[in-house]
């Protein structure tokens, strides 16, 4: 690769200085609440409570990569949080019950075949989105608020509002097992950060070098330039949403297989914790602008502050006024750096001239 | 230094993130007179006006007004000084009633809440004096575009500015519109309105103003009264020499047929064609030029070519075999391409770098089933940065940051990128300076004689005569003439755009 390639291909979106700077800082909040939780909560540095935090944060990692995607074309998944839910339900349920067929018959699969069932139904939900944004002209936003409260309902009519509960699964049908996905580990690692990392490489790789990655952010920087440019805009589209609800099937099953139940208001206001990560690593809410790097070290960052502030003892209310305030300060900072950096490169045009 | 001068820029400078915009400029504004600012795009007059309308500040040097030194923070701060504005991109509120716009943020109020009916009267008064017929009550977003360009005008006369700056208003304006237009201008002139005229439009300068300034990247290279020069000196102390560089046509012969287009129609929303049954070809290396006045329908039968509209009809090929993508990514996979008329709004994405920009279009060709080559994308990117000539320091700096010349060189490459038999440019001059609207006239040339088909739009007389190969003459959708370069006359073209305008309309498509 060439030096020039590699310099286009790292300056992807927008002042390289810039954006150096705006990495720079996500990476020093982190740091800040790593240093500031290792002195002001016992045991936070200890192997088991990083392990334990990087499972929490995984959660929301997914659906913030899922949410970067969508917001650099410039559009917004507010049925993240619900398809979450609703997926855990679809998984415990088969389980639990297989498909009850109103023959008589009741057919079963095995676990294999639910995580496919499940992720699909993510997929396919995201799909449902994005066919509503694209061909039905919906705004982002509202197509995907009433997918938010559909997907709940069906959620909770899924078993009335009850837990499934021991999803532990019955040998004789290969149901066993799915607690694997939350609750195993490889290499000493929980399973669910393997599988982060995984998704999390892919959506990077996807990002820049394939040219769907590349039609995401030319659609999200300028929608109709991109049409005209041949880039088929209703299927990009699609796609981003489609990529969202599938990262949301997999927290989805994450989420129950751990818990090894299934409850239908499982995800609530996930959503609003994945906008704020990807916002938190860069994503411009205007679109166009996002990385998947940027996004994990936001989900990092919003993970940590808050079991570190559960460590200290810190009230659950104060819990919340200080992501509110974290989640500002780092657009602010964002902002004036931008500023900044314009006026430092201004100061050096003068005196070069 | 008379007494007439009511502003004076004093060494002023400004610089932005990435250029030198203003070089210790000195500006003279009189007071009833128009006061002409001319340059290349990029020059700097635009930005010298930001500054006297207090939309920048300078980095560097002084401000007079009346003698004294002024420091304006902002637009109000130079409205209250009486400086007036009417922006080149429209600053008009599209959801908003055009007497709500002209009176935006000084509202005459009654009883504490906003007096629509005396807003509304004084807009109609307005209004009346531009001679628009444009009802004060109307959404400006239904307006057509040289409408709200007037209602632009009226909204900054309202207010009694001492100084009014126009940048390129009669852009967008018919010639009817330019009329009235300068007529206001003469209006406010006896009143002792100071007005900077800002045009790229050299005949319609000498005709109205009074003194000139041109400007050359960023400096001032001659200042003068309007009656102590003519075209050429302009053009020499814009570009430095007088050349008006179209490119002459090479010798190479045209081959096969390369584009036909049968029966192209696009019916309007309002009724009636905007495209009315067009049919013609374009040969290998041959440089079809369409020219016509405004709502023409040169813009859509362009888009009609590349599949902008799906509810075109109308049989089109390239190269001899049938079209039958409906897309446009299929059609450019077929060879078609365009280069949009407005590149900011169609061509660009703004956020992007000038890399990613230009390989917009091709990224499948760049990459082996889904990865991207970086090698082949660099490759691509330094290709037409040099062919080209494309005035890049370094190819991922954002593509905000080129002159609008350079800019509409990445389109152009954007385009080349896809491998096209056919090149349909909209305007490919327009809003770009003399010496890169030479660049890209050769590059059309080089481009045709390597035997692309080529289909350009313009509203430029002379681009058309002496670009074109032969020239399509269009009015009101329909094709009205089909010239020979050696039978073309600017008579017979004018003639032909505005047939179905007068009484006697013409039936049928002309070959």
């Amino acid at each position: 690769m060439t030096a020039a390639a590699q310099r286009s291909a790292s300056r992807r979106t927008g002042g390289s200085l810039t954006l150096n700077l705006m990495r720079l800082r996500t990476f020093i909040a982190l740091f800040a609440v790593l240093i500031v939780f290792s002195f002001a909560a016992p045991n936070f540095l200890s192997t088991a409570n990083l392990v334990l935090m990087s499972k929490h944060v995984a959660l929301n990692a997914f659906l913030a990569i899922g949410m970067t995607f969508v917001i650099v074309t410039g559009g917004i998944d507010l049925s993240v949080g619900s398809i979450v839910g609703l997926c855990g339900m679809t998984a415990g349920g088969l389980i639990l019950h297989g498909i009850e067929l109103p023959i008589g018959y009741t057919v079963l699969f095995n676990v294999y075949e639910i995580v496919l069932i499940t992720l699909l139904l993510g997929v396919l939900i995201g799909f449902l989105n994005g066919l509503l944004i694209t061909r039905l002209n919906v705004a982002p936003f509202i197509a995907t608020l009433g997918t938010l409260y559909v997907a709940r309902g069906a959620a909770l009519l899924s078993s009335d509002g009850a837990t499934f509960p021991n999803l532990e699964g019955n040998p004789a049908l290969g149901t066993t097992g799915y607690g694997f996905i939350g609750a195993g580990s490889f290499l000493h690692l929980p399973v669910s950060i393997w599988l982060l990392v995984v998704v999390a490489l892919a959506a990077a790789y996807l990002a820049r070098w394939t040219p769907l990655g590349r039609h995401i952010f030319a659609v999200g920087g300028n929608e109709r330039a991109a049409a005209l440019s041949g880039i088929r805009v209703v299927r990009v589209k699609i796609f981003v949403y489609m990529f969202s609800g599938f990262c949301a099937a997999i927290v989805g099953l994450v989420v129950s297989s751990e818990l090894m139940a299934a409850h239908p208001a499982t995800g609530e206001s996930f959503e609003l914790n994945a906008i704020a990560a990807a916002v938190l690593g860069g994503t411009s809410m205007s679109g166009g602008r996002g990385t998947v790097g940027g996004t994990v070290i936001g989900a990092f960052v919003i993970g940590i502050l808050s079991d570190g502030l559960v460590m200290m003892g810190v009230s659950s209310f104060w819990q919340m006024v200080i992501k509110g305030v974290v989640i500002i300060a780092a657009v602010v900072v964002d902002q004036a750096q931008r500023k900044l950096q314009a006026r430092v490169a201004l100061q050096q045009m003068t005196s070069a001239a | 230094m008379s007494d007439d001068v009511v502003l004076r820029l004093e060494g002023v400078t400004k610089v932005y993130s990435g250029t030198v915009a203003l070089r210790s400029a000195d500006f003279e504004i009189r007071k009833g007179a128009v006061n002409v600012l001319v340059g290349e795009n990029g020059a700097g007059k635009s930005t010298m006006m930001k500054l006297v309308a207090g939309v920048e500040t300078p980095t560097s040097g002084r401000i007079l007004l009346d003698g004294r030194e002024v420091k304006f923070a902002d637009t109000s701060a130079a409205m209250a000084a009486g400086v007036g504005m009417v922006f080149q991109e429209l600053n008009l509120f599209g959801n908003l009633t055009v007497a709500e716009n002209i009176f935006a943020n000084r509202e005459i109020m009654k009883a504490g809440h906003i007096d629509h009916a005396e807003q509304e009267r004084q807009a109609g008064e307005l209004m009346a004096r531009l001679q628009t017929g444009v009802d004060p009550k109307a959404m400006v977003e239904d307006l057509m575009i040289g409408q709200q360009q007037l209602v632009e005008i009226a909204k900054a006369t309202a207010r009694n500015a001492r100084i009014l700056i126009m940048d390129e208003p009669t852009s967008a304006l018919s010639a009817p519109e330019v009329e009235i237009l300068f007529r206001v201008i003469a209006d406010l002139k006896a009143k002792g309105v100071a007005i900077v005229y800002i045009s790229h439009r050299l005949e319609e300068l000498i005709r109205i103003g009074d003194y000139i300034t041109v400007l050359r990247d960023g400096r001032v290279t001659g200042s003068r009264a309007m009656a102590d020069v003519d075209v050429p000196w302009i053009v020499r102390q814009m570009i430095g020499s007088d050349a008006k560089d179209f490119s002459q046509a090479g010798d190479h012969a045209f081959g096969e047929e390369m584009l036909r287009l049968e029966d192209i129609s696009l019916l309007r929303a309002t009724g009636g064609y905007a495209v009315d049954h067009v049919s013609l070809t374009v040969r290998a290396g041959e440089i079809l030029g369409v020219y016509g006045l405004m709502g023409a329908g040169r813009s859509e039968l362009l888009e009609c070519i590349i599949g902008r509209h799906p509810l075109a009809a109308g049989r089109i090929f390239v190269d001899g075999r049938p079209v039958r993508e409906r897309d446009i990514g299929g059609r450019i996979a077929r060879g078609l391409a365009l280069i949009p008329e407005d590149r900011q709004r169609d061509g660009l994405a703004q956020i992007l770098s000038i890399g990613e920009n230009l390989v917009m279009s091709s990224l499948h060709k760049l990459a082996r089933v889904f990865h991207i080559s970086a090698s082949a994308e660099a490759e691509a990117i330094k290709r037409e940065v040099r062919d080209l000539s494309i005035k890049v320091v370094d190819a991922s700096a954002p593509v905000s940051s080129l002159s609008g010349g350079n800019q509409q060189k990445v389109v152009i490459g954007k385009a080349l990128l896809t491998e096209p038999k056919v090149l349909l440019m909209d305007e490919p001059s327009r809003g770009i300076d003399i010496g890169v609207k030479g660049d890209v006239f050769r590059i059309m040339r080089g481009l045709a004689a390597k035997g692309l088909g080529i289909v350009f739009v313009t509203s430029d007389l002379d681009e058309a005569l002496a670009l074109s190969d032969r020239i399509a003459v269009m009015s009101k959708g329909r094709l009205t003439a089909m010239l020979d370069r050696a039978g073309a006359t600017g008579a017979a073209i004018v003639a032909a755009s505005s047939v179905g305008h007068g009484p006697a309309p013409l039936k049928g498509t002309l070959q």
